[in-house]
This record gives structure tokens, C-alpha cells and sequence, in this order.
């Protein structure tokens, strides 16, 4: 891992994200993220958990609020992410890496050391000279995993990185993390798998309608989550996001939990 | 019928016996033609790329315009040439004016819009694709340009075919700027004018019968080699 200096903690400080439009996506965001470990965000569908992604990785700008890291300049050269769909340059799987080292001005020969390392850890040495779009989805997504893990990130961002995986190739991912972690960098991903999330969280953070209802410890969050929404997510109740329906004394008119 | 089919004889005995004329006037127009399509390629590629990927004010009236150009009337843009060239022009000093230089130079005006605005659409739909990852990895626009026209090198040889396409079968520009001086700047479509003209159908139509077959071939070997790449690409499996 890239220790020249460390980039983390990542605070964010009254964060909004609004539509072209003004439809708010994420709404006064305010957290920090520290060193180490998996951060695991979860919440349901629209909960903003791949635009909170994109705000801390920079891909966008917050409509409000600031985005710190702790390196004032050069985050950025510290930071890898792999997208739910991975995305593979028309080239072959060796090619792909060394695109992504080759942006970091890495000097030819360490390059090649680089992508023989990764190649090797995440399974794909035979495929090195393959065209990287003729892998399977399984394939592909440890490519995405390997060329992130090449530029050696201090925070790793994963969007769903199993989403559309079957079970074993989800154990390969799991278990390419689970390495990547163990060398000290910090995964901040997103999942709508809770026994995903329950393996691999240190760290869990709950979303919902743009909202963070929630950012406890794994363990503390899925034993006694504070929040009466995350309670119902993680009961996996269908009717959960109906909170407020019901007898007048039932309602929660909390405007924080308004759209 | 009799007369078409005489003229057609004639035409095909121009082209087995290689005339020297026919084959001056061939490599001429090849010549031209490739050189303007490389410099308008050169220019438009990365013009193209950049109005799709820098955001700035006017971009879309420059996409609009881009667009329109391509439909740029050769005999207008003949006129301009030579106005430019000609011994009352800006660029009279240099002497290009009734030569192969002009030729291109205009060719390479009609060519350049179509190639950017093309490459345009390429790239745009390619850097959707692209955009969060290759920003992710660190690279700036600037940078994404070469990745995307790399990436985007199979449908960019259908754009450089279109172009090949203008500049073989223009006449207007080369005819205005060229002259069409016997020895010097005859090309296949100024000659064909020509020699209809004159009621020499067999040697027009045996340019113009040659005229088609390089421009079927060119276009159809750069199919097959993008095919054949294409193919690579994906492991054969590309179905028909």
C-alpha cells in the first residue's frame, strides 16, 4: 500500500447532492471515515449509496457541504474504485492493468512486476494475454479488482462489486478483499446482500431516501441498530419503508425522515 | 445500347492494356485523395474527440456546425480555395493555385468536418462508457482522447471510409482548383467530366468503371481488416 502519506480520515461535513432540477439525491450527509477496515453502506434501492460512493471518489461535486481528506492535495492518486459494471478497455487483460499503472507514470519495468502481482493474486495469469471483453462477468470483475489493486490505493471504493455474481464467483471477490484489506487498505463499498454485508463489515453505514440514518460498528449495528428503519432492513421486513402509516400516534412527522 | 456497349469495350481494353494515361491520372487521384483523407484525419480526430468531451461555451453550435459542414458544397469551397490561392489571394506568394497542393488543400476542407463530426458521435458514445472509470484511474480529458480513439478504432475506420468516400468522388473543388491541366492536376473525376464532354465515353467510362473498383476495393479491404481485427477481439465469436 501506498503509505508516502495517509489520506484518511475522510470527513464529510453537511454534504448535499441535488438534480440539475434541485431534487435532493443525498441530504446533510455529516461523518467521518477512518483508517482501516471494511466500511459496509447498505440501505434499499434510491438510498444514494452509489452517489454517496461517487461524491467521496470525487466523480462528482457536492451541490453542499465540503468533502475533506485529511491529504489536502493528491488525494486523489490514493484512491481506487470498481464499479458494480465493470468497466474493460477494448485491450487484453495485461493491457488493462498497465493502462491504469501507465496513468501513474510507473516506470515500464515495475509495471510488468505489478501486473504479473495482481494477475497472479486474483486468479487471472492465464488470461493476461486474453482481450479483457471476452472474459466472463466473474472474470472481468477481478480485472477490475486487479487493476484497482495495482495502483496500490490507500481507499479502495467497491459499488456493489458481487451484485450480479454468482455465488462462487462472490467468494472469490469476497476473499480478493479480504486480502487487499489485510495489507491496510480501506474498502469503502456498497451492498444489497446483508449476509454480505454481515461477513465482511467493520464498519456499517445505513442510507436511506439520501439520508445516513445510521454509522455504528458492524457488530453493534446488526446486534442493536439504533435507528427504527435499519431495525426493519435488517429484519428484512417488506412493509419497513412504510414507517409513518398507521394511527395517527404511530406516525413519526420527524422532518428529518421527509423525502 | 450499341454505342454504351463500344464504350464499354473500349473502357475495359484502357484498363487490361494499364494506358499510361489512365494509370497517370489513377495515381494522381489516389494520391490526392489519400493524402487530404490523412491530413483531414490528423485535424478532424481529435477536434471531433474534444467537442465531445470538453464542456465549453458555443460547443453545441460548434457540434451544429460541424454537422452542416459536412454537407459542404465542393464547388463553394473550390471558389474560396482559389480565391485564397489565386495572385489576388492572401496566399497567392506561395504558387499553389493550378496544382496538386490546392487539391488537397480542398479536399481536406471538405473531408475534415465529416471526419470530425463523425468522430464526434464515436467518441461520445464511447466516453459514456468510459467516463467514471477512466476519470477514477486518474486520467484528464486531455489524456482520454488517445485512449478513446484507440478504443474506438474499428468504428473510426468507417468515418476515414466516409471521407475517402467525399474526397474520391468530389469533382467540383479539384476541378475549380486543380484545372485540370493534362500531366499535372487530371484526376479520375475531372477527367471523366472531360472526356464526356468531349464524347470520348470510352475512356470515361473506363475511368469511371476504375473510379468505382478503387473505391470498392479500398472500402472493402479496410472492411475486412477491421473485421478480421474485430474478430480477434472477440474470439470469433461476431455471428455473420
Amino acid at each position: 500500500m501506498n503509505n508516502a502519506s495517509n489520506v484518511l480520515p475522510l470527513v464529510l461535513d453537511n454534504v448535499w447532492y441535488r438534480t440539475l432540477d434541485g431534487m435532493p439525491l443525498i441530504k446533510e450527509i455529516t461523518t467521518t471515515l477512518k483508517a482501516g477496515g471494511k466500511a459496509v453502506i447498505i440501505g434499499p434501492n434510491g438510498a444514494g449509496k452509489s452517489l454517496f460512493l461517487r461524491l467521496c471518489h470525487g466523480l462528482i461535486e457536492p451541490s453542499e457541504g465540503n468533502i475533506k481528506w485529511q491529504l489536502a492535495s493528491g488525494a486523489a492518486a490514493h484512491q481506487a474504485m470498481v464499479f458494480q459494471r465493470p468497466v474493460m478497455l477494448r485491450r487484453t487483460v495485461r493491457a488493462n492493468v498497465d493502462y491504469a499503472l501507465h496513468l501513474q507514470k510507473i516506470a515500464p519495468p515495475t509495471r510488468s512486476q505489478i501486473i504479473n502481482d495482481v494477475l497472479e493474486k486474483t486468479g487471472l495469469s492465464r488470461l493476461a494475454d486474453t482481450q479483457a471483453r471476452l472474459l466472463s462477468f466473474g472474470e472481468q470483475q477481478r480485472l477490475a479488482l486487479a487493476r484497482a489493486w495495482a495502483l496500490k490505493p490507500q481507499v479502495l471504493f467497491m459499488d456493489e462489486p458481487t451484485a450480479s455474481l454468482d455465488p462462487s464467483a462472490a467468494y472469490l471477490i469476497e476473499q480478493l478483499i479480504e486480502t487487499i484489506t489485510a495489507q491496510g487498505t480501506k474498502i469503502i463499498m456498497t451492498t444489497h446482500d446483508l449476509g454480505q454485508a454481515r461477513r465482511m463489515a467493520d464498519e456499517v453505514l445505513f442510507l436511506h431516501r439520501g439520508r445516513l440514518l445510521e454509522h455504528a460498528p458492524a457488530e453493534q449495528f446488526f446486534s442493536a441498530p439504533k435507528n427504527d428503519l435499519a431495525q426493519a432492513f435488517i429484519k428484512g421486513e417488506l412493509l419497513w419503508w412504510r414507517r409513518g402509516e398507521g394511527s395517527d400516534d404511530a406516525k413519526r412527522h420527524d422532518p428529518k425522515h421527509a423525502r | 445500347m450499341t454505342d454504351f456497349s463500344d464504350a464499354f469495350q473500349a473502357a475495359l481494353g484502357l484498363i487490361v492494356t494499364l494506358d499510361s494515361d489512365l494509370a497517370e491520372i489513377v495515381a494522381l487521384s489516389l494520391g490526392v485523395s489519400l493524402t487530404a483523407v490523412t491530413i483531414a484525419t490528423v485535424i478532424g480526430m481529435p477536434v471531433g474527440a474534444m467537442v465531445a468531451l470538453f464542456r465549453f461555451p458555443g460547443r453545441h453550435g460548434l457540434s451544429v456546425f460541424l454537422n452542416a459542414l459536412m454537407g459542404l458544397p465542393p464547388v463553394v469551397v473550390g471558389l474560396i480555395v482559389y480565391l485564397m490561392l489565386s495572385r489576388m489571394g492572401p496566399f497567392g506568394v506561395f504558387g499553389l493555385l493550378f496544382t496538386p497542393t490546392a487539391m488537397i488543400i480542398a479536399q481536406v476542407l471538405l473531408v475534415t468536418p465529416i471526419i470530425a463530426a463523425l468522430t464526434r458521435q464515436v467518441v461520445e458514445d464511447l466516453w459514456r462508457e468510459y467516463r467514471e472509470q477512466l476519470m477514477s484511474l486518474g486520467a484528464s480529458k486531455m489524456r482520454a482522447i488517445p485512449t478513446l480513439l484507440w478504443d474506438g478504432r474499428f468504428s473510426l475506420v468507417t468515418v476515414v471510409l466516409a471521407g475517402f468516400g467525399r474526397a474520391s468522388a468530389e469533382v467540383g473543388a479539384v476541378m475549380i482548383v486543380g484545372g485540370n491541366i493534362d500531366h499535372a492536376t487530371r484526376v479520375m473525376t475531372t477527367a471523366i467530366a472531360l472526356e464526356v464532354s468531349k464524347g470520348n465515353l470510352a475512356l470515361a467510362l473506363g475511368l469511371g468503371i476504375l473510379l468505382i473498383a478503387l473505391s470498392a476495393t479500398i472500402g472493402a479491404v479496410a472492411y475486412i481488416i477491421k473485421e478480421r481485427a474485430e474478430r480477434r477481439m472477440s474470439g470469433g465469436m461476431l455471428g455473420g
